[in-house]
């Protein structure tokens, strides 16, 4: 027992995704980022199931933990029904309250991730928003993609979206008092506090590599060591 | 003897689907990529079959995708929900409805948490007043819209003007189903078949005519990964999936693919160019690739609706092949028009993969 393993504890993910591990390696042998990356499901579970905070603090700062897809195959397979996906995003949790995801290349990504779609939510109300998602970003958009982003409105009319306009229908604009109040939840169950950290850290690593904000956004964006697979 | 088996597990996984009165609720993927999709399935719902599905403008993103990419906390995803929760029952209904499989296994897993453990509900529901000034009031069903064709898809092959057949010859078109991860694997009981034989797709291609392909690789991801996709370093992850996928089903040629998820057909679709444009490799016939198709396009298309009021446009692969099999009319050269036929110019055609 220790510090680590009491927060991780605390986590209904833990909370449901941990029970007795037998160590059958069923998740790993599912595990669709296990065949890609350096990643082995069944080691992360046992490593918090043996609380060991010294080791759980090794995962903390490590790739490992941010190479998981969420699909949650695993939980299908277990057989003793536990979650490792789950217990990953516990980790994950922890992993940036405790500022240690500053410590791996695929930890920083966060950054990326809760700018991006924190923002998309509480501007547009939306996690993904067409205006936002661009062909330079995401040449594998193709060149539909790209067609598509040079008519946006006019497709979107085409389709029988109502991109921006009032009332009910497809990327509507997301009436103001509903983007209040979706400002509001981040303030009381704590996703502003989380993007408030995120966002310091990161300017604190922006300065310390003498970046940009944007400059640093782009190296997180892009940045590979070449050290993750499974190869 | 197998197949009896099969049709036990199926059996045991028949989840009650209520027959009208909902509240539905969007996808942002399905939104901006397969805009037409949510438009095809509430005119089909609502004008083909008449039944009351009803929308509220002030519902929003159920933050399902930035929830799996760790980028809020689960407590701020489950009072979003419960706020889409509250809207529905201000609204009058009590069979909730979403087009999003992200949101589906969102929804499912709040629910099954907060049954296990009644605390967190109640913190939630502190959150939700203490933010909105609203009161959570659950759904007494939840349903994710493949559901709801899938419960009337005998109704639709009735009305059916086009089968999932060869026109020609009459043969059965060999479809690969691919469900979202996260409609079944979490908690299989709530979706129809369950994990092991989802049966949501391969009801909807049975009744429609067509034929299931069985393949290795049937239940494995996509690859959206989520962060796996949004972080470009990380892309590799995404596109190896579908890779596997497709090199797992090439020997049983498939006519096209058929999804309930809004995120797997542009995975499916556009890594599939990607390698073509990176290896020369194609999937389909005569250098075209394998059509994937969300379920609305393919009850549309059964349903006779012009393909590109589907918005089949959108997609990088070309439908045509399929289109041609099933004997659909088109107008090539409407393919990209805007409203009224207006010029908006033609995507540039790519090298290693057939356009048209
Ligand atoms: S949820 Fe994560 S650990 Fe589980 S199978 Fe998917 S990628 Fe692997
Ligand atoms: S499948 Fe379950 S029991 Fe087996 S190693 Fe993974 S977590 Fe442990």
């Amino acid at each position: 027992m220790g510090k680590y393993f009491d927060e991780l504890e605390k986590d209904y993910r833990i909370k449901e995704g941990l029970k007795a591990c037998m160590n059958c390696g069923v998740c790993t042998a599912v595990c669709p980022a296990a065949e890609f990356y350096k990643y082995n499901p069944k080691n992360i579970v046992n490593v918090v199931a043996r609380k060991d905070d010294a080791e759980i603090e090794e995962l903390l700062k490590s790739d490992t933990i941010w190479y998981c897809g969420e699909c949650m195959s695993c939980v299908t397979r277990c057989p003793r029904g536990n979650a490792p996906g789950l217990v990953v995003m516990a980790l994950r949790k922890l992993s940036m309250k405790t500022g240690l995801y500053l410590n791996s290349e695929k930890g920083r990504q966060q950054y990326v991730l809760v700018k991006d779609l924190c923002t998309n939510i509480l501007e547009h109300g939306y996690c993904i928003y067409p205006r936002n998602f661009d062909y330079a970003h995401h040449p594998e958009f193709g060149t539909v993609g790209e067609w598509t982003n040079n008519n946006l409105d006019e497709i979107h009319r085409r389709l029988g979206s109502n991109l921006d306009g009032d009332g009910p229908g497809g990327l509507r604009k997301i009436p103001q008092e509903s983007l209040d109040q979706l400002k509001k939840i981040f303030d009381v169950t704590g996703a502003t506090e989380l993007m408030d950290k995120i966002f310091a850290d990161a300017a604190d690593e922006a300065e310390k590599r003498g970046l940009s904000q944007d400059e640093y956004f782009e190296e997180v964006y892009h940045a590979d060591n070449g050290h993750h697979l499974n190869q | 003897m197998i197949i009896e088996g099969k049709q036990k597990i199926w059996a045991d996984y028949q989840k009650e689907i209520p027959d009208d009165h909902y509240f539905y609720v969007r996808s942002c993927i399905r939104q901006s990529f397969f805009p037409a999709s949510e438009v095809v399935f509430l005119d089909i719902t609502r004008n083909k079959l008449g039944k009351d599905f009803f929308e509220n403008p002030y519902h929003t993103t159920c933050g399902g995708i930035a929830y799996h990419s760790d980028a809020i906390p689960q407590e701020t995803a489950m009072t979003i929900i419960a706020r889409q929760f509250a809207l529905m029952h201000e609204s009058g209904y009590e069979n909730y409805v979403c087009s999003c499989i992200t949101s589906f296994g969102c929804y499912t897993e709040t629910l099954e948490t907060w049954r296990e453990f009644p605390e967190l509900e109640a913190k939630i529901r502190q959150f939700l007043w203490d933010s909105c000034r609203k009161e959570l009031v659950k759904p007494k069903y939840l349903a994710h819209a493949s559901d709801i064709i899938y419960k009337f898809r005998n109704e639709i092959a009735a009305k059916a003007m086009f089968r999932l057949v060869e026109a020609k010859t009459g043969r059965p078109l060999r479809v690969v189903e691919h469900i979202g991860c996260h409609y079944a694997k979490m908690f299989p009981s709530k979706g129809v078949g369950g994990a092991e034989y989802p049966y949501v797709l391969a009801g909807m291609i049975e009744a429609w005519g067509g034929e299931v392909i069985d393949y290795p690789e049937r239940r494995q991801c996509c690859g959206f990964g989520f962060r796996q996709y949004f972080v470009q370093a990380n892309r590799g992850y995404s596109l190896s999936n579908t890779y596997k996928k497709f090199e797992s089903m090439e020997p049983y040629k498939p006519d096209f693919i058929i999804t309930n998820c809004p995120g797997c057909p542009y995975f499916l679709d556009r890594w599939q160019y990607v390698v073509a444009e990176q290896t020369g490799k194609t999937y389909g016939e005569n250098g075209f690739g394998i059509p994937v198709l969300t379920y609305e396009e393919v009850a549309g298309l059964v349903f006779g609706y012009n393909p590109w009021d589907l918005g089949l446009q959108l997609h990088q692969v070309a439908v045509e092949p399929l289109l041609d099999k099933m004997g659909i009319p088109y107008d090539p050269a409407m393919k990209y028009k805007g409203v009224n036929g207006k010029e908006l110019g033609t995507p540039a055609a790519p090298q290693n993969i057939r356009f048209k």
